[in-house]
């Protein structure tokens, strides 16, 4: 290798890790083929934003153009004004916000337990984990309409908090453990030294340094949570005030014709908060996603 | 290191196995104090008491449900329940339906996993052979995908294949042709949308794996002149194995559990049903039909199935010497 080595980097730099020397034609090749992938797969949220924005004649006809000379925001309107749109809005917010913060809070102290301690039933716990991850919710619906309906909590939003906080710990602390593993156990001999209580090294010390894999994790309880559509249509049954967005949504689906150029508009409405979170968290998700992956 | 390309080529598979660095990985993860006492269990008490609560319970439920007579009279209390045994189950096995959903199932998630990780890993790989703006456009693309909530996926993938108004229809001169009125039609336009909101995940954890894996190896592979497919083949995906094992079970699990998708898009399980999958058929058992005993047996059902592909990948992991 050293004699091929040493010409070969004269000629080139060594690839960077896991990237691969490319012959130019093939270069152009590939990065042509990845950009017309990239085009397809936005088309059909670039297709969303379009309709919403089309007048109502340009939705429905039968004559689709990828453009639009005269944008117009009546879906929007129809979306805000007619179906208490705002209010199913703050309602998805209010549940996904907190279920956000409640099983970051409570996946933190659970995955400090697993991966800072050695204790008894700690594998035995880490595999339920593990387990919990695969249940399908959908099939618990059935039991958790009825647990709802026995403790009044229909037709409430904890209905909807309740469910999901259970349903995205698991993944939370999975994925968390990485975070809480990277944190060198020397720093918490050295806090230990200094006379820090457990409780103060947990809050100030690891707390902060975890903080950005709790980022990283709460976009998943987030996104679950705000796609929700199945908890969100059989638990709230008879009062709209509590509904939140997906219900919204299907509103302007009606039997006889559907009214796209709202369902587009509210699609957008609902597709926007997620993106953006996704977009300012993306750097640390894929982190996070090795790190839960890998270790 | 003049050894190493010889060795990537001749060595088989598990001889990466101390270059992914888990040896030592094995001595850190676990803190040296012993005497955690209390502690930890007091750190756990949240987790624990909300996932007995909300998870442990109802599934107890479930399974009681199931073994139940449980229909709209019990419901509403005007007949006390009584035990059926296994007489629910008797009723769905014997039914041709369940068998034909399924079956369905079965396919429909085969179906979705393979393509998402056929397409998931090819872009991965592409990724790594092109300079960082059209890695950005594809990158980005890829998350606006995967942030997309599944019902706004679906209501939009259906208006794209729209019979009157969409452009697919016109770019490809279908005319008319409604995608949901067919059985195939149908799915295969489920699984397009679910494929284009599950690669993403695929191909950005597998980009990150080709990341980690050193480029030496890669360079001096090709050196010794084996072609992209052997590289793909013979180095990368021996290293990558752990993290395909991760996104193929993540995969089956997910796709096998398909919801939202089908009961929008094909409008609660298609024309007589054609379209049902596990899922949504428990759902409208159960809430449709007021049959709740019959929704939680089949509830039970994919509950066993998903256990068993968990058993699956916990022996897999288990196997490669994972620490948990």
């Amino acid at each position: 290798m050293s004699t091929l080595g040493t010409t070969e980097r004269v000629r080139s730099p060594l690839p960077r890790a896991g990237r691969l020397r490319v012959r130019r034609p093939w270069r152009l090749a590939a990065e042509a083929s990845a950009l017309l992938v990239a085009v397809v797969v936005a088309f059909p949220l670039y297709w969303m934003v379009l309709s919403a924005f089309k007048p109502a004649g340009e939705v429905q006809s039968t004559d689709a153009r990828p453009w639009t000379l005269s944008p117009s925001l009546d879906s929007f309107r129809r979306v805000f004004e007619q179906q208490d749109f705002g209010r199913y809005f703050l309602n998805s917010l209010l549940v996904a916000g907190t279920v956000v913060v409640a099983s970051a809070l409570i996946a933190f102290l659970a995955a400090t337990a697993v991966t800072r301690f050695r204790f008894k039933f700690r594998t035995t716990l880490l595999i339920m984990f593990l387990v919990a991850q695969m249940v399908p919710v959908e099939a618990l619906t059935i039991p958790l309409f009825f647990l709802m309906r026995d403790f009044g909590q229909l037709n409430t939003l904890g209905s909807l908090i309740l469910p999901h906080l259970a349903f995205s710990l698991p993944f939370a602390v999975w994925m968390l453990r990485g975070f809480v593993k990277a944190v060198p156990e020397a720093l918490e001999e050295a806090a230990c030294i200094d006379g820090a209580s457990r409780t103060r090294f947990l809050w100030q010390i690891l707390f902060p340094l975890v903080f950005p894999g709790l980022v990283a994790t709460s976009v998943f309880s987030f996104i679950s949570t705000w796609n929700d559509f199945l908890f969100a249509k059989t638990f709230i049954i008879s009062d709209i005030s509590q509904s939140t967005l997906p219900m919204a949504l299907l509103v302007f689906f009606k039997p006889d014709e559907n009214d796209w150029g709202g369902i587009m508009a509210a699609s957008t409405v609902m597709t926007l908060p997620v993106l953006v979170f996704f977009v300012l968290v993306q750097r640390r998700l894929v982190s996070g996603l090795g790190g839960a992956v890998k270790d | 290191m003049s050894s190493v390309p010889l060795k990537t080529r001749a060595a088989p598979p598990r001889a990466q196995r101390p270059a992914t660095g888990r040896q030592p990985a094995r001595r850190r993860g676990v803190a040296p104090r012993s005497r955690a006492g209390w502690t930890p269990w007091l750190y756990l008490a949240p987790a624990l008491v909300v996932l007995a609560a909300l998870l442990l319970y109802p599934i107890y439920q479930l399974g009681l449900i199931s073994f139940l007579e449980y229909t709209q009279a019990q419901v509403s209390g005007g007949e006390p329940t009584s035990f059926q045994g296994l007489g629910n189950y008797a009723t769905l096995f014997g039914d041709p339906q369940f068998w034909q959903v399924l079956g369905a199932t079965v396919c429909f998630a085969a179906a979705c996993v393979v393509t998402t990780l056929a397409v998931g890993c090819a872009l991965a790989v592409l990724l790594t052979r092109i300079r960082a703006l059209p890695r950005l456009a594809l990158m980005m693309a890829a998350l606006g995908a995967w942030a997309t909530p599944a019902i706004t996926g679906s209501t939009v993938w259906v208006f794209l294949f729209d019979p009157d108004y969409g452009p697919v229809n016109r770019l490809l001169g279908l005319g008319d042709f409604s995608w949901t009125y067919g059985r195939y039609s149908a799915f295969a336009l489920v699984l397009l949308e679910v494929v284009w909101c599950s690669f993403p995940f695929v191909m950005v954890t597998v980009y990150a794996g080709i990341r980690a894996i050193p480029g030496e190896v890669l360079e001096a592979a090709s050196l010794d002149g084996a072609s992209q497919w052997r590289i793909w083949r013979s180095v990368m995906a021996p290293m990558l194995r752990p993290i395909l094992i991760v996104v193929t079970i993540q995969s089956i699990i997910w796709d096998f559990k398909v919801f939202t998708q089908i009961y929008v898009m094909t409008g609660g399980g298609g024309i007589a049903g054609q379209n049902l999958v596990l899922n949504v058929y428990a759902y409208q058992q159960a809430f449709a039909s007021s049959q709740y005993s019959l929704g939680a047996a089949i509830g039970v059902v994919m509950l066993l199935i998903l256990l068993a592909v968990t058993l699956v990948y916990l022996r897999l992991m288990r196997r490669q010497g994972e620490e948990l």
